[in-house]
């Protein structure tokens, strides 16, 4: 398969997580698409590694997953605390640090 | 082979990312990203990043989804507030994606790029290997290896310090039994 497919289909999956951004209210689940964003990236490394023959996309595509984990335990945190707190889980009525 | 492979894949992991967007209940977005995941997986190894593959595998099939479905199943199955399309934002949202969706292609495909109508060049038997990428993190990107590991550090404090319970709290967690932590 050309490496072209894969970009293509990696833009479809980040363009798909950033509906699901803009259009769900829950936390979580704007987590989730987030979740897809990043991994959409991260096929788009992978084939620029494989169309370079080189390694360094790869390394950035773990580098991101560490990334993507590091959020999840943080964002997951805040949901627990919002949980706790009798906070609406929803992201249009969190709208307390609005400036 | 390849072909039919890719396109299997490519298939599960479009229809995985849609389950995720349109399902209402978190928990079935949370298993349709599994869906998506493993399908992202098989992508790597055709791409030949190998060691990219078993590291999607364990650390979001098996670590990341984990959280998630023990963060959902805490948190309840709470009524997902479902989209209302009045909002004019979220009824532009689809446009504004497909803007950018047509915009990443024109510039993926007119980007020039020579080797992008290929299937890359050949590459030595050991491609994608974790030997391969651990020589790379503890050489040439050794700087990035331990600031990523200062990251997960930081990310680990910041969940206890987010998550923990509040001892100055005086309203009483009606949702858990008293006596019982966890």
């Amino acid at each position: 398969m050309d490496i072209a497919w894969y970009l293509v289909l990696s833009a479809f999956i980040f363009c798909i997580g950033a509906v699901g951004v803009m259009v769900r209210r829950s936390p979580l689940v704007i987590l989730i698409c987030l979740e897809l964003m990043l991994n959409g990236a991260n096929l788009a490394l992978a084939s620029f590694a494989r169309m370079t023959g080189t390694h360094d996309g790869q390394v950035f595509a773990l580098v991101v997953m560490i990334v993507a984990a590091a959020e999840v335990v943080v964002g997951l945190g805040l949901i627990v605390a919002m949980f706790r707190n009798r906070l609406p889980m929803d992201v249009d009525e969190m709208s307390e640090l609005r400036g | 082979m390849t072909a039919v492979v890719f396109w299997v894949a490519a298939v599960l992991a479009l229809g995985g990312a849609i389950g995720v967007v349109v399902q209402r209940n978190p928990f079935y977005s949370v298993l349709s990203l599994v869906v998506h995941l493993v399908a992202l997986a098989v992508l790597f190894l055709l791409l030949q990043a190998e060691f990219l593959a078993a590291a999607q595998v364990i650390v979001y099939v098996g670590a990341v989804m984990v959280l998630y479905v023990f963060v959902v199943a805490y948190v309840g199955g709470l009524a997902d507030p479902l989209t209302d399309p009045n909002t004019a934002v979220r009824a532009t949202a689809p446009l504004f994606a497909l803007a950018l969706l047509v915009e990443i292609t024109v510039a993926i495909l007119g980007s020039g790029l020579k080797a992008i109508d290929t299937e890359g060049p050949d590459v030595a038997a050991g491609f994608g290997s974790p030997s391969a990428i651990g020589e790379l993190f503890l050489t040439k990107f050794l700087l990035p290896f331990e600031l990523v590991s200062f990251l997960l550090l930081i990310a680990a404090v910041g969940a206890i310090v987010l998550a923990r319970r509040d001892p100055e709290a005086t309203e009483p967690v009606s949702r858990q039994e008293p006596g019982r932590p966890f």
